[in-house]
């Protein structure tokens, strides 16, 4: 089967400043169905700009990327919106949840766009809702975001991701503001949907999240500098277990003391 | 997307501000109230000067005693008002001996006075008339009759009454042949005038009236030389002008040479003037209306660029997830054409509702002239989409990688 991101030296120079800046200088590397990457790098590595030519966000100053088969280098602004809309999933760091607007009417919104947007409101309500009970949040769909703790909230813009039924969720530091134990929370989620086949890329800068991933890409002043399969992966549920162990034997300890 | 999603997405926008969303709007609902109230006053004004003019009479001249045609309106008006006796009773004599196709003239004087009839007593307006009056005015007698020239040239005590005086002096009586005093000097009654109501244009009862010989009312009650006005029949509508040429002329050449001050205006040019008024102010109403809505507009506009602003992410987001430059553009112009329609909407309530009270009020007749409402509406719905397409654009404009990261 073809791959479903397939980049060929591409790279993206910022002409804005006086100085041009050379943020992606030659990334070349091929994304399978139903891989689970992590792209690693300091900051300033270039791993936003990528990130960003990923989503279809932004266009590469040179090079070629195929998304699904399609070359987006010669596509206009609506046509790179539908594409991100079909094609691609958002998670952000910031989960970027529309305030004072529900769960589930955060869910619905790419479905108000692209090949949708004729969809009865039903079915739109109805695939939402499906969505959040993916998350194990359908119990909370008429929930406020400012209602929700953190990570309840990124299972949300999970959904949101998923509810068009993307060819790659891309995530974009989605555990940069969250605390350990709901970032490995989220991870599990993103595990989960791994195994049902999902294609997830995700950027973290975090080395103990990366491991909860298959595959991982270090950049370096925006080359490639390591493409490497993980080895001794981390799995959320054991991971979990232990978190729980943890605290229940640090209540165990300072109960007598207390 | 479909419409239906375009609105309930703009609905949820505005829900979301609900407090804002209203103060924004209350410009136009006010600018809109305010068109629909004078428009419909203005119609109800209209529609009383129709009224008034019609219960004048028809094919009635009148002459009055001051040159509105010299200098300013007041000017000339005191003019005329200080000088000696302008307007005489010898005026209306001539005018009725030597000029032709006129059917009825009758000198008009008017006075607040006293009147008494049986241990009441009422404050009134006394009229000083020919027997030719009512027919003039169109206004039947009820009971009895008028006097006769005869006891207009024997200054006669006697009396016509209006409904008004009748209720008032003569609860449960027949008032015919009755007594009545005015200024202590006793008025046989001869006859009761029909009820004509109030006046439309002044809101004055016209049966609270007493008609005495001009005669009576110029020796014995009011002691004045002058008169109010000549009120003048012409036979025909299309004699009218003609018969006001020849009274000028009459009247000019009875002055001899002195400064004209009278003036001569048929009923027509009376109705004119009163419409033409009446016109102004609706344009001048207009035009402030016209302000306050451009005010709501630039509201509307200021308000939809805050939010803009303040919803960067969310356009951000929406942009990213594959909105087109179009849908947001939709959304934003949609939620100002909302916002300012929904202003009409309210606003056209709030004018009728106000045009009711002010009619309550007041007594003025209102008429909410669906013309008003359709208009009001559509033009606030414009203003919606004027002033929100800028902010609009600007939203649809943004760039998406920036918005996301916009603070």
């Amino acid at each position: 089967m073809a791959p479903v991101v397939q980049i060929q030296d591409l790279h993206k120079i910022y002409d804005s400043g006086e100085i041009p800046v050379h943020a992606v200088r030659g990334v070349s590397l091929e994304i399978q169905r139903g891989e689970f990457v992590a792209l690693m790098g300091a900051s300033g590595s270039g791993k936003s700009t990528l990130m960003n030519m990923l989503g279809c966000l932004d266009r590469p100053t040179r090079g070629v990327y195929k998304l699904d088969g399609i070359d987006v280098s010669q596509l206009d602004r609506n046509e790179l919106a539908d594409l991100r809309n079909q094609k691609l999933g958002f998670v952000f760091q910031g989960f970027n949840l529309l305030a004072r607007t529900t769960a589930l009417e955060n869910v619905e919104l790419p479905m108000l766009y692209g090949r949708h947007r004729r969809a009865s409101m039903s079915e739109i309500r109805e695939r939402a809702m499906h969505c959040l009970d993916i998350v194990g949040l359908s119990k909370r769909s008429d929930h406020f975001p400012n209602q929700l703790s953190g990570g309840q909230q990124q299972r949300v813009a999970i959904a949101r991701g998923l509810v068009n039924q993307p060819q790659v969720l891309l995530a974009d530091e989605p555990t940069g503001n969250l605390d350990s134990k709901t970032s490995v929370e989220v991870m599990g989620v993103f595990q989960k949907l791994n195994e049902e086949g999902i294609t997830i890329v995700m950027v973290t800068h975090e080395l103990d999240i990366a491991r909860f991933c298959k595959r991982n890409l270090i950049l370096r002043d925006g080359v490639v500098v390591r493409d490497e399969a993980v080895k001794d992966r981390s799995i959320a549920e054991h991971e979990m277990n232990r978190i729980a162990q943890a605290e229940a034997a640090a209540k165990l300890t300072s109960a007598p003391a207390a | 997307m479909r419409f239906t999603t375009i609105l309930l997405v703009a609905l949820r926008a505005l829900r979301r501000n609900t407090m804002r969303s209203i103060l924004t709007a209350l410009g136009i609902i006010i600018g809109v109230g305010a068109v629909i109230t004078m428009v419909s006053i203005g119609n109800g004004a209209k529609a009383q000067v129709e009224a008034s003019v019609a219960s004048l009479g028809t094919n009635v001249i009148t002459v009055y005693p001051f040159n509105m045609n010299a200098g300013a309106g007041a000017g000339g008006m005191r003019a005329g008002m200080g000088g000696a006796p302008t307007l005489t009773p010898e005026d209306a004599d001539a005018i009725a001996a030597e000029v032709a196709d006129v059917d009825g003239v009758s000198p008009y004087i008017q006075e607040r006075a006293q009147v008494l009839a049986g241990g009441l007593n009422w404050q009134t307006q006394v009229f000083g008339v020919s027997s030719d009056y009512p027919y003039i005015r169109s206004w039947p007698i009820a009971q009895g009759g008028m006097f006769g020239e005869q006891e207009v040239k024997t200054l006669g005590k006697v009396a016509v009454i209006g409904r008004t005086i009748a209720e008032q002096l003569f609860p449960n009586e027949d008032p015919l042949e009755k007594t009545v005093r005015i200024r202590n000097l006793p008025f046989r009654i001869v006859g009761v005038l029909a009820p004509k109501g109030f006046n439309p244009t002044s809101g004055q009862d016209q049966d609270d009236v007493i008609l005495i010989p001009y005669t009576s009312h110029m020796k014995r009650v009011s002691r004045r030389q002058n008169i109010n006005q000549i009120l003048i029949q012409g036979s025909a509508p299309e004699k009218l002008d003609k018969i006001k040429a020849d009274i000028e002329d009459l009247l000019t050449q009875r002055r001899r040479g002195r400064e004209p001050d009278f003036t001569v205006r048929t009923q027509e040019e009376i109705a004119a003037l009163r419409t033409e008024a009446n016109r102004t102010m609706t344009l001048l109403l207009a035009a402030i209306a016209g302000v306050s809505l451009i005010v709501g507009g630039i509201g509307i506009m200021n308000i939809m660029l805050v939010s803009v602003t303040e919803r960067t992410r969310e356009i951000g987001i929406r942009l990213a997830i594959g909105a087109h430059g179009r849908d947001v553009l939709t959304q934003f112009l949609i939620e100002a054409i909302l916002l300012s329609s929904l202003g009409g909407v309210l606003g056209v309530l709030l004018g009728i509702g106000a045009s009711e009270f002010i009619s309550w009020r007041n007594g003025w007749p209102v008429l909410v002239s669906t013309t008003s409402v359709i208009v009001a509406v559509s033009f606030s719905a414009a203003v919606g989409v004027f002033f929100g397409f800028y902010p609009a654009r600007k939203a649809a404009q943004l760039d998406p990688i920036e918005a996301l990261r916009y603070e």
